[in-house]
């Protein structure tokens, strides 16, 4: 249940971004005292002020027995001698591995960082790029209307066509037909007429004809010897 | 600043007596203290880029000496009395 009475976010304070680490620890003598004490003893002792102490307490402890020597103190020699060679020797290389290690590990956030920006900027453009095609609608409409408007046309042209055509054949049937009329009333009316000549011819007038035409073959005949 | 809220490295050695009488020493005055104490030295040491060897060695040589304290006892009785 969130009271939405009480105010968020009233203050300037928040987690992130985390303050970088500092670069390097306090400073430290003889990686076992801090560099504070020998500062702390510096104005009343000098600078060999603190060795001298650590000398005097060292020969304290050890006359008054306070620290006992034993076994474990040879032990304890041996350890610390190797501890230490073994911290002179290998230290700088231990300590360049783990930077080498930090160091890729901030490449690889920087990089992510750079490719999140790269990526942002290219879609920035891209959407720039597809404000300036959108101003670009009017002529898309006009072209569709162009498009739209021949279509009209071509159809408005083709029905006429087709008007015409039909048309023009309703009026070539009626004249074809008159043409044909007249043509079978002129062959019957010669077939008619024909047949009623030769009827008319009778036998005689066809002997009386032939009779005739002999002699007129005949009259051609002598006309034709005598130019001859 | 006053005297309650300043750390201890920078009270004087004379006023270390008031200062005494000042903190609490309830269990969790003690507790509260001691998470400090150790917030403020991993912050020094431990929780750097550069870290070296100073920031363990300190510990172990701290504990070393603890550990003789505790054993001290055990040291004192002279090691010639048992068998040679």
């Amino acid at each position: 249940v969130l009271h939405t009475t009480r105010p968020l976010h009233t203050t300037q304070q928040s987690l992130a971004p985390v303050p970088p680490l500092p670069e390097k620890g306090g400073e430290v003598r003889h990686g076992l005292i801090p560099e504070e004490f020998f500062q702390f003893l510096y104005p009343k002792t000098g600078v060999t002020g603190p060795y001298m102490l650590g000398t005097g307490l060292l020969l304290y402890l050890l006359s008054k027995e306070i620290y006992v020597v034993n076994h474990e103190t040879a032990a304890a020699a041996c350890i610390l001698t190797v501890i230490v060679y073994a911290i002179k020797k290998f230290g700088p290389d231990v300590a360049a591995f783990a930077d080498k290690l930090n160091e890729e590990k901030m490449a690889s956030a920087l990089a992510m960082k750079n490719d999140t920006i790269q990526t942002l900027q290219t879609a920035i453009e891209e959407e720039k790029k597809e404000q300036w095609r959108a101003e670009g609608r009017s002529y898309l409409f006009d072209a569709k209307r162009n498009n739209i408007a021949m279509l009209l046309e071509a159809n408005y042209r083709e029905r006429l066509l087709t008007v015409y055509n039909e048309v023009k054949k309703r009026l070539d049937y009626q004249v074809a037909l008159q043409n044909l009329k007249r043509q079978k009333e002129q062959d019957h009316m010669i077939q008619w007429v024909e047949k009623n000549v030769v009827q008319s011819i009778t036998p005689q007038q066809q002997k009386e004809s032939i009779a005739k035409c002999i002699l007129d073959l005949k009259a051609l005949s002598k006309s034709a010897h005598a130019t001859v | 600043g006053p005297l309650s809220e300043r750390p201890l490295m920078e009270v004087r050695l004379g006023e270390l007596h008031t200062w005494a009488s000042t903190c609490s020493f309830s269990a969790q005055g003690l507790l509260a203290a001691v998470q400090r104490a150790w917030g403020s030295y991993c912050a020094k040491y431990i929780h750097v880029k550069q870290g070296g060897p100073a920031g363990i060695s300190m510990l172990l040589a701290g504990y070393c000496l603890l550990s003789y304290g505790w054993n001290y006892q055990h040291f004192s009785k002279a090691s010639y009395l048992r068998n040679s």
